[in-house]
């Protein structure tokens, strides 16, 4: 059996048989969902819905809230002037209230990305089921569980039931091997941003990608979050690492994790259960070598349209590969990013740069890009901000000094939230502007009406910042 | 929910692939706190200029296209963002039913929550009625999952997939947390089969 598999059967609550109105073979199964992490902007219709229906939450225990995607990363102790997202937050803290939902709001040291914070408080375990109102869910599959993302229906239904009716998806193994000469500079951003570049925006609809090979074992839980993350990407309904020692020692001691005994039980149980099979049957699979690939650097406006920072723009017939849709895609995207083919991708000037979101914001992030930072100075034609993923991560970044070192490069340092990845904040991109951001979404209109977003790695948006464009950081260190 | 029934009309034609739920439904809507009135942001970056004036040549602001409760689109519309404001723009603007080669997994699933047929027909199918979009007239009959498609008095069938539990949810118009309230005594088991297995998490 794959890992899915077996996360799959143990959370089956009802399977069918005959006569009820789920029960048709092949149809959907009541799956018990473990975890439900919730934020403000895609619950508020959730909890309104179990008002007017006169419901509670089933598991306020099995919950947990914060403020992440609209909250503004200027000092905390400012009033928030957008009044809309004012009311937003507001409403989660009633509703947690009303509910009994722990919420780790603007003022707690817990606050940060829903998808940071799960697994750094624990919450987040090896063989559960995940959800939340939000597509990169994915992230927590990185500890061997089934995450994924959920519309603010199924929110109200895992409110008001623990449990949601899904039909079971298709299993993908994605094989990586190879080994990177350069790991400082060829990152897990790298890596499945060029699996996606090799799959497609589609590839891996209606699948849970499990991620194998030597490779991935050897990538620290920060970095096996960042592949995960990226999953909902490639089209998946989620990604999963299955969960060796690295993921165990990361757990351990955190506030939410079991402890001691119970700890040890669970880790046995992991252990037994979730194991790696050699010969387990996936419905496809994919071997991707990684040996040689270069850091990675978008051009347009979905996450498969990206190259080597040492390529130029394609042409829209070249990257479609004779498809016409997707030949229009591209034509329209160049356009949309002000781009000509055959142009060099280090040659565009960068006015923006953005280090955070729930890829990469996380401690090993902020250090890797500190490392090209340190000593040299933003290029004055760049804004640069870090937004740190969580106020834990704020804080031990701190504790290394990394806050120093960006800021007197010039970079802003600012307080936790998704920002710019999304920009419901007030961290926006001006119409026209073009950002070097290491978030994972390069959507028109993504990070601010008429911006222009290229997805790289953090220590790739860094030297950005640095030069005024992209350059090939190998070439750094 | 409305009860889904068959109802006729022509299509919109919406000629991209992979639109992404951003673009449904800008970030800029996603600030309210209720589940209704999202229908004049639909396509809101694409349908209006900076200064509010809606750009002509976007589909949605041709006259011609107006009333008509059938998108027509690419593979893998939806993708993107799980916001379900995206479903409720589309419900609010009136459209009823998206047809296109595929769509993105979580799109897929909220548009049923929410009253909205999504379709898939085959490339050939969608490439035909975007070829013929003004001629054809569409009749949508989810209990027999066809399409009768109509043109100029000539009418042939399409037929198209969709799961059982969701035509029914559809069709019924039903309350599917009310549905499964009635599984209580299999969630309750659950839980004291497995409170070893999994213990609830740990007070601080
Ligand atoms: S950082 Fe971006 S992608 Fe991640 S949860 Fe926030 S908005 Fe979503």
């Amino acid at each position: 059996m794959t890992t899915f598999d077996t996360i799959w059967n143990n959370h089956l609550v009802y399977t069918g048989g005959k006569g009820g109105l789920h029960s048709r073979d092949g149809g959907p199964s009541l799956i018990y969902i473990d975890r439900h992490l919730i934020h403000e902007v895609t619950s508020p219709q959730a909890f309104e819905g179990l008002r007017v229906s006169g419901r509670k939450a089933r598991r306020p225990d099995l919950t947990f809230a914060t403020m992440d995607h609209n909250v503004p990363t200027d000092s905390r102790s400012l009033p928030i002037i957008d009044e809309v997202s004012s009311t937003q937050i507001q409403t989660l803290v009633q509703n947690c209230r009303e509910f009994g939902i722990t919420l780790f709001d603007l003022a707690s040291p817990d606050q940060g990305i829903v998808h940071i914070i799960g697994p750094q408080l624990g919450i987040t375990l090896p063989g559960t089921t995940i959800v939340c109102g939000d597509s990169h869910t994915s992230t927590h599959g990185a500890f061997g569980a089934f995450a994924f993302g959920i519309g603010t229906s199924e929110v109200e239904h895992v409110l008001a039931t623990q449990c949601l009716w899904i039909e079971k998806p298709k299993t993908f193994a994605i094989n990586i091997t190879g080994v990177r000469k350069n790991p400082h500079t060829v990152t897990p951003k790298d890596i499945i941003l060029s699996i996606i570049r090799r799959i497609g925006t589609a590839g891996a609809t209606g699948t849970v990608i499990e991620y194998r090979g030597n490779t991935i074992s050897e990538l620290s839980m920060e970095q096996r979050m960042t592949i995960c993350n990226m999953s909902i990407e490639a089209g998946a309904r989620a990604g999963l690492i299955t969960p060796d020692q690295t993921t165990f020692d990361y757990i351990k001691g955190r506030r939410y994790a079991p402890r001691d005994v119970e700890f040890e039980n669970m880790v046995d149980f992991w252990q037994e259960n979730l194991k790696a099979n050699r010969n387990a049957q996936f419905d496809k699979s994919v071997s991707v070598n990684i040996g040689g690939i270069a850091p990675q650097v978008t051009w347009g406006t979905n996450p498969s349209m990206t190259i080597d920072v040492t390529e130029s723009i394609p042409y829209p017939e070249e990257f479609a590969k004779g498809n016409e849709s997707e030949t229009k895609a591209a034509v329209r995207a160049l356009q949309y990013m002000d781009l000509s083919p055959g142009v060099h991708i280090t040659d565009i000037p960068i006015d923006r740069v953005f280090i955070g979101s729930c890829t990469n914001s996380r401690l090993d992030d902020l250090m890797e890009a500190s490392l090209v930072v340190k000593g040299r100075r933003v290029s004055s034609n760049v804004r640069a901000m870090v937004v740190p993923g969580s106020q834990q991560v704020k804080l031990d970044a701190e504790r290394l000094g990394l806050d120093i070192v960006f800021k007197e490069a010039g970079f802003e340092w600012r307080e936790s939230g998704c920002s710019m990845c999304l920009g419901m904040n007030p961290d926006i991109l001006g119409r026209g502007e073009r950002c070097a951001s290491t978030s994972n979404r390069n959507f028109e209109g993504r990070q601010g009406a008429g911006g222009r977003t290229h997805l790289s790695s953090p220590i790739m948006a860094a030297a950005a910042a640095i030069e005024g464009h992209f350059v090939d950081v190998r070439e750094w260190l | 929910m409305e009860p889904f029934r068959r109802f006729k009309s022509k299509a919109i034609p919406l000629d991209m692939v992979n639109i992404d739920t951003d673009q449904i439904i800008p970030k800029q809507f996603l600030k309210l706190v209720h589940k209704t009135g999202y229908g004049k942001y639909l396509f809101y970056d694409w349908r209006f200029s900076s200064e509010g004036k809606p750009i002509e040549d976007f589909v949605l602001n041709n006259v011609k296209y107006n009333n008509r409760q059938i998108l027509l689109t690419r593979d893998n519309f939806g993708s993107g963002s799980s916001r379900e404001h995206a479903a409720w723009a589309i419900r609010d603007y009136g459209l009823k039913t998206i047809i296109a080669p595929s769509f993105a997994d979580i799109f897929f699933n909220n548009c049923f929550k929410n009253g909205i047929l999504p379709i898939r027909l085959s490339q050939r199918e969608v490439e035909y009625l975007f070829q013929n979009i003004d001629n054809v007239e569409l009749e949508i009959n989810l209990p027999a999952q066809e399409i009768i498609v109509t043109d100029s008095g000539n009418s042939k069938i399409m037929h198209f997939e969709v799961e059982e539990s969701k035509k029914r949810i559809l069709l019924d118009g039903l309350d599917e947390i009310g549905i499964t309230l009635r599984y209580h005594p299999y969630i309750t088991e659950y839980e004291n089969r497995n409170s070893t297995k999994l213990p609830s998490y740990q007070k601080s």
